[in-house]
C-alpha cells in the first residue's frame, strides 16, 4: 500500500482540468498498489478553498490548501517550495504533476529541491517492484521510449489528456497549509498574467481543431478557417510555422515541432502541405481531415480523409455543411 | 554581460527513425545531427543580446562524446566566443544526472546570464534548465518567448495554454528559451572561419547515478491513411457523411 501526491494545477482561481486528471492519475496509482490515500495539494488566492469539494471527488483523501493574496499569479519559486517541502512530510510513493506550461515549470524545480528522478510529460504509468514505468513520447512523437524509474518519490509530470479525470468522491480532510516562503521574497517576481481571448478554445483542450497554412493564400483567408471552427462551436484555431513565421497568426497557435503538440479527436488541415515539422504536432490526432489542392500532397498519406482541391472554394461549403449537420441534432 | 549557453547535439528531426538492433535507442547510422532546435534559439538569443550590449562574452556548453565538438564549432561559427566539452560516454536519461554536471561547470563560472532551450528536441523532458537552476541557487523563468535585460534585471514573458504572463527577475539567473525570441542565424563562411580558432576546451564529466533508464524504444503504430474522398467542394456532402457515420465526430 502506498500513498500518493497530486499537484492539482489552477490559474485566476479556478481550478485546470489538468490538475484533475493528476488526482485521477494518483487515485489510480494508489489503488493499482494495494490501495493508499490520495494527498492534494492546491495552491491560491483566497478562495481557492472553495475547490476542495471539486479535488475530493475526483478521489483525494486529503486536500492541503495554501492560500495568500500574494498567489493569485503562479509565483514559481513559493510553489515550487511549498510543493517540495508537502512532498517531503509525507511518505509518497510517486507524485503527479501536469505536463502543462505551468507543471513543466514547477515538476523538475520540485525535483531538484528534494534531489528525486523526474518522469516527464508521460502518457502511461505504472508501478512495477521498485520502480515506476513510464511511457514517453521523444523525438517530436516519432519514437516512443519505455522508462523505468526509481527513487522515492518518483515524480511524474502527466501529458494533458494522457489520463481522463475521472470522478471517485471521497470524504477528505482538508489541511489549510501556510506557504514554504514569504511570496513578498520571491526572486522571480509573477508582474502580469495576459488573458487570452477567454471565449477561444485551447488547442490542448479543443476536441476539433481547424488548422491553416499558406495554402490560404493571404491572412484575411484565416476568416474561412474561423467560420468553420466557429461552425463547429467546439474547434480551437491551429497554424502552420510557415503561417506563423510570416506574422499572419501568432506563434502560440502554431502546431508543429516546435510549436504545439496536439491530438484532438479531429483535426482539419486547411491549405497545408504537410511539412514533417507540422506533422509532428499533429499526426496523433483521432481523425484527420485535409483539403489541398495538390493530391500528392504528403498530409493527404495521413489524413483519414482527403479532398483535392482549392481550399477557398472548398471552406465555405463545408462550413455551411458542418453548420446544418450541427443544426439538425 | 558574461552568458553561458548550454546546448545539446541531436536528431535531425526530419529524419525517418529506425530502432536500433538493441530495441533500447535509436539506430544513428546516416542521421544528421545539429543544435537541437530550442538550444539554437538560446544561442541566437544570447549573440542578440551580446551584440545589443555592445560587448559581453558567450560560452557555448555541452555534455557528450567527441562528436559534439562539432555542435559546438557550429555555435561558435554563429558567433559564440568559446566553447566548453563536458566529456561522457553518453548523455544520460536522468535530467536531473544532467544538470548536476552542468550546474558543477556553471559553479563559480562568474555568469550573469545562464540560457538554455525550452527543451532538448529529442529527450523532450524540459527538466534540465530548472533543475539546474534549482541546484545553484539562482533565479529561474522557463520557456521564454520575450526576453528583455536592463540594469542587472530580466523580464520575460512565458506562453501558457490560451495566456501568457510576464515575470521580472534579478541577476544571475537561468532563462530557458522557446520558440518566438529568434531564429538562429546561419553561420557566415567568415564565421566558420573564425570558429577554427576559437578555444575548445574539454573537461571530463563526473555523471553521477542515473535513476532513470530507458528499457524500451519503438516506433508509434504507422497512421493508415491516404483516402480522397473527392475534388472541389462536390466532394463535401460524402465528407459530411463520413465524419458523422464513420468517424462520428459530427
Amino acid at each position: 500500500m502506498a500513498n500518493t501526491f497530486a499537484f492539482v494545477e489552477s490559474r485566476g482561481g479556478d481550478l485546470r482540468r489538468v490538475g484533475l486528471e493528476s488526482v485521477t492519475a494518483a487515485r489510480h496509482l494508489a489503488d493499482a498498489t494495494g490501495g493508499g490515500d490520495v494527498h492534494a495539494l492546491v495552491v491560491g488566492a483566497p478562495g481557492i478553498a472553495s475547490k476542495t469539494e471539486m479535488i475530493a471527488a475526483h478521489g483525494a483523501d486529503v486536500v492541503e490548501v495554501v492560500e495568500h493574496p500574494g498567489l493569485a499569479l503562479y509565483s514559481p519559486e513559493v510553489v515550487a517550495a511549498t510543493a517540495a517541502d508537502r512532498i517531503g512530510a509525507g511518505s509518497y510513493r510517486a507524485a503527479f504533476f501536469s505536463a502543462s506550461a505551468q507543471g513543466r515549470d514547477l515538476a523538475p524545480r520540485v525535483a531538484a529541491k528534494l534531489g528525486v528522478a523526474l518522469g516527464a510529460d508521460v502518457t502511461a504509468f505504472e508501478a512495477s517492484g521498485d520502480a515506476i514505468i513510464v511511457r514517453h513520447p521523444v523525438n517530436t512523437g516519432k519514437v516512443i521510449a519505455t522508462l523505468s524509474i526509481t527513487g522515492t518519490p518518483v515524480l511524474l509530470s502527466l501529458r494533458p489528456g494522457a489520463v481522463t479525470a475521472a470522478r471517485a468522491p471521497r470524504t477528505a480532510r482538508v489541511e489549510a497549509i501556510a506557504p514554504a516562503m514569504d511570496p513578498a521574497s520571491a526572486r522571480v517576481v509573477p508582474k502580469e498574467l495576459l488573458a487570452g481571448n477567454t471565449a477561444k478554445l485551447d488547442l490542448g483542450e479543443a476536441p476539433v481543431i481547424v488548422s491553416g497554412g499558406r495554402g490560404l493564400r493571404a491572412p484575411e483567408n484565416f476568416k474561412l478557417v474561423e467560420d468553420l471552427a466557429s461552425a463547429f462551436g467546439n474547434a480551437a484555431v491551429g497554424a502552420t510555422r510557415a503561417v506563423t513565421d510570416d506574422g499572419w497568426r501568432p506563434h502560440t497557435d502554431q502546431i508543429g515541432q516546435t510549436g504545439r503538440l496536439v491530438s484532438p479527436d479531429l483535426y482539419v488541415a486547411c491549405g497545408i502541405s504537410g511539412a514533417i515539422q507540422h506533422l509532428a504536432g499533429m499526426r496523433t490526432s483521432k481523425t484527420i481531415v485535409a483539403i489541398n489542392k495538390d493530391r500528392e500532397a504528403p498530409i493527404f498519406k495521413i489524413a483519414d480523409y482527403g479532398v483535392v482541391g482549392d481550399v477557398l472554394e472548398v471552406l465555405p461549403v463545408l462550413t455551411d455543411a458542418v453548420r446544418k449537420a450541427k443544426h439538425s441534432h | 554581460m558574461k552568458i553561458a549557453v548550454c546546448i545539446k547535439r541531436a536528431a535531425d528531426m526530419e529524419t525517418r527513425f529506425k530502432i536500433a538492433a538493441n530495441g533500447m535507442s535509436v539506430d544513428e547510422t546516416g542521421v544528421k545531427f545539429d543544435i537541437a532546435d530550442f538550444d539554437g534559439f538560446a544561442v541566437e538569443a544570447a549573440l542578440q543580446l551580446k551584440e545589443r550590449e555592445g560587448a559581453g562574452d558567450v560560452t557555448v556548453i555541452s555534455m557528450g562524446p567527441d562528436t559534439v565538438q562539432e555542435t559546438l564549432r557550429k555555435a561558435l561559427s554563429m558567433g559564440a566566443d568559446k566553447a566548453v566539452q563536458l566529456k561522457t560516454d553518453a548523455v544520460p536519461a536522468d535530467a536531473l544526472a544532467i544538470a548536476r554536471v552542468l550546474a558543477d561547470e556553471l559553479e563559480g563560472g562568474g555568469y550573469d546570464l545562464m540560457l538554455f532551450g525550452r527543451m532538448a528536441i529529442d529527450a523532450a523532458n524540459q527538466s534540465v534548465g530548472p533543475m539546474t537552476a534549482e541546484l545553484l541557487g539562482v533565479p529561474c523563468v522557463s520557456a521564454a518567448s520575450q526576453l528583455t535585460i536592463a540594469n542587472g534585471r530580466g523580464t520575460a514573458r512565458r506562453e501558457l495554454e490560451g495566456a501568457a504572463d510576464v515575470l521580472e527577475f534579478p541577476l544571475p539567473a537561468v532563462v530557458t528559451i522557446d520558440e518566438g525570441i529568434a531564429r538562429p542565424r546561419l553561420p557566415s563562411l567568415k564565421g566558420i572561419m573564425a570558429a577554427k580558432k576559437k578555444p575548445l576546451e574539454v573537461k571530463p564529466a563526473q555523471v553521477g547515478e542515473s535513476r532513470v533508464k530507458v528499457t524500451k524504444m519503438e516506433l508509434p503504430p504507422e497512421r493508415t491513411g491516404g483516402r480522397i474522398v473527392g475534388e472541389g467542394p462536390a466532394a463535401v456532402p460524402e465528407l459530411v457523411r463520413l465524419l458523422q457515420t464513420e468517424a462520428k465526430v459530427l
